[in-house]
């Protein structure tokens, strides 16, 4: 996994809720048995029916921030829809909330998943919106900064935020624990 | 403390938690198949690991294989190479895989419970959102991505938080063209697809205790489809019923014991949930989307919501869905031409959904401008379809039956919805393009999929 400290890039606005990861990759692009090649596919429904949507933008193409709604990443449990994002050039989501399996996904991908109010979301939409919204994301601080100074703050699990920052991921974790584990195994104990 | 069934089985299954940290969570059994699982191979082969408990692992095709009668030659390239991929895999690390031509073949959600691998008070997972399936017989099962699952392989558990738990009480009977289908989607309508998010529900009351094992499956299935992380159903008599003398259940002595610890499972009196919900199931009626994911629902008999009179919040994706699935609020959803049907999946693939359908189209003629596809859950399911002759219903009715698979749930294989049909479908999911690029769903019961078949618009009742 890839580690991560800060980030500055303009933001793509997505508003909506409830973002699938059907919609994220449709299902006829997971037939490949590697973790690559799925960023050309991204959206790809809904870029397809509207050229006005947003990852068809030209100006959008270098971003590395999407700002979406609640419940974002809902639905089926592909991790390709991590590695489609992530491809596609994703590093950081910012949105009211997310669903249980993504968030997981996300975090063992080194994908950064930010939780902010919405009315903080309301706000960076509408802001987005209106002109380039460029945004500072610092993660041993826990903040995102705009370019007129506003700063926020975000909660971040400890546990996630020392596996980001060293690039230490959750199996590597657990293989150092392998020996408390086996010490119990619950299964044949029951 | 009086303790939930939730409570009782998250418990047991704790392995350790330092401090700071997540919880390391023990994991007794995974399912896999083709398309999650190659990645999560390929960590292991990187890192030089073994699988640590290749026994509590078992394997088959379903997402991306077709299902003609020449299914076993596959077409597509990239699809025979995962399947090449999980062969390679599970002979290497000492899986056992359900392979063509294995008389268990099928959706690794079906497969499970007919195999008798599903066990009450277990924890399982599979690399596929719809593991809450197993819940049914009183497991703790849930998706997990591919990550995780090379996590299990690796070390038979994996990291989680602790969830709330969520309490759905049913009450009441079902009438008889209403089923647990039609009770997950009132549930999904009423607290919408992220409302479970960050729980654990368990499904309780009189109208859970008289489903059979295969409603229940149907409910517990659906229970990601409103953000729950699982759902599931303390075990009974049936369930012991179902799963007794099933190739992988306990034999003897030890199947003795294990019903013991299974009847302790159940909630104690007097437990807390976090949330508790209650749906008076004599007022249920048959349900049907109308939108693009599942919580835009409505009885088949009522009319389509004016986006105008929803909370602020839905406005924008009723919006959308309207634009996409071509309908017109405030007209009746009853009456909408279709084009296809589907009968199928790990929600309704299973042989009591399609002995309800071959009830209904017995003696009787799919519209002419339908296209049905039948497509059993698992060989186990196929096989009682011959058995009970339901196959010579099904084609004197003009439907398609097809081999086992996931099929038109998800159109990874060739089985679409061509751009702009309608279907209704027994599957779970509505999402834009779920059934192939521009297809428009509408999720039902199979007994409202059979009777529009027939009737070749949106109906719950014969013509």
């Amino acid at each position: 996994m890839k580690s991560f400290t800060h980030l500055t890039s303009a933001a793509i606005p997505l508003p909506m809720k409830d973002v699938d990861t059907d919609m994220i990759i449709p299902a006829q692009y997971l037939t490949q048995i590697n973790r690559e090649g799925y960023g050309a596919f991204l959206f790809n429904r809904l870029k397809e029916q509207n050229l006005d949507f947003i990852f068809n933008h030209p100006d959008y193409q270098n971003a590395h921030i999407l700002i979406s709604q609640s419940n974002f990443g809902c639905g089926s449990s592909r991790e390709h829809a991590v590695w489609a994002l992530l491809q596609w050039g994703i590093q950081i989501i910012i949105a009211e909330s997310f669903s249980d399996i993504f968030f997981n996904n996300a975090a063992k991908n080194g994908l950064l998943l930010i939780q902010l109010k919405k009315s903080t979301i309301d706000m960076l939409l509408a802001q987005a919106k209106k002109s380039e919204l460029i945004i500072s994301v610092d993660l041993p601080m826990q903040t995102i900064t705009l370019m007129n100074g506003e700063i926020y703050h975000f909660d971040y699990d400890p546990f996630r935020k020392t596996c980001l920052l060293s690039g230490y991921n959750d199996l590597d974790y657990l293989l150092s624990t392998l020996p408390k584990i086996e010490t119990i195994e619950i299964y044949e104990a029951r | 403390m009086p303790k939930n069934i939730i409570e009782k089985i998250w418990q047991k299954h704790v392995v350790a938690q330092e401090p700071g940290h997540p919880i390391i969570f023990a994991i007794d059994k995974m399912l896999l198949h083709e398309v999650t699982s190659a990645q999560a191979f390929d960590e292991l082969k990187k890192r030089g690991l073994k699988v640590r408990y290749p026994d509590r692992i078992i394997a088959t095709l379903d997402h991306s294989i077709p299902t003609s009668k020449t299914r076993s030659i596959i077409q597509d390239e990239l699809a025979r190479k995962q399947v090449e991929a999980l062969r390679d895999n599970t002979k290497k690390f000492g899986i056992k895989l359900y392979d063509f031509g294995s008389q268990f073949q099928g959706i690794v959600h079906v497969i499970g419970p007919e195999l008798g691998f599903t066990l009450p008070g277990s924890t399982l997972v599979c690399g596929d959102s719809h593991t809450s399936t197993h819940g049914a017989f009183g497991a703790l099962a849930f998706g997990v991505g591919t990550s995780e699952v090379a996590h299990v392989l690796a070390t038979g558990c994996i990291l989680q938080e602790q969830p709330k738990t969520m309490n759905v009480e049913l009450h009441g009977s079902f009438d008889p063209e209403v089923s647990a289908k039609d009770a997950i989607m009132k549930l999904i309508a009423l607290i919408g697809i992220g409302g479970a998010q960050g729980y654990i529900i368990e499904y309780t009351g009189d109208a859970v205790s008289a489903l059979s094992m295969e409603g229940r499956m149907t409910l517990c299935n659906m229970s990601i489809e409103c953000g729950a992380r699982a759902g599931l159903i303390k075990p009974d008599q049936k369930t012991f019923d179902y799963l007794k003398d099933r190739p992988l259940a306990p034999k003897g002595m030890d199947w003795d014991n294990a019903v013991k610890d299974w009847l302790a499972l159940a909630s104690d009196s007097g437990c807390h949930y976090d949330k508790t919900i209650r749906i008076n199931v004599n007022e249920l009626k048959p349900m049907i989307t109308w939108g693009i994911n599942p919580e835009q629902a409505i009885a088949i008999d009522e009319t389509l919501p004016y986006p105008i009179e929803m909370p602020e919040t839905h406005r924008a994706m009723a919006e959308q869905a309207y634009a996409y699935t071509k309908l017109t609020p405030g007209i009746p959803i009853k009456g909408t031409k279709i084009d296809w049907a589907f009968v199928g999946s790990c929600t309704n693939g299973r042989i009591e959904d399609l002995r309800i359908v071959a009830q209904i189209l017995k003696g009787q003629k799919i519209a002419a401008h339908v296209m049905m596809y039948i497509v059993p859950g698992s060989e186990q399911v196929l096989q009682k379809i011959h058995d009970e002759d339901l196959d010579k219903i099904f084609t004197e009715a003009g439907a398609e039956l097809r081999m086992p698979g996931c099929s038109m749930c998800l159109a990874m294989n060739e089985d679409k919805v061509p751009p702009g049909a309608r279907c209704i479908s027994t599957s779970n999911r509505n999402f834009i393009g779920r059934q192939g690029p521009l297809s428009i769903t509408h999720l039902a019961s199979p007994h409202t999929v059979a009777t529009s078949a027939i009737a070749g618009f949106i109906t719950e009742r014969l013509p």
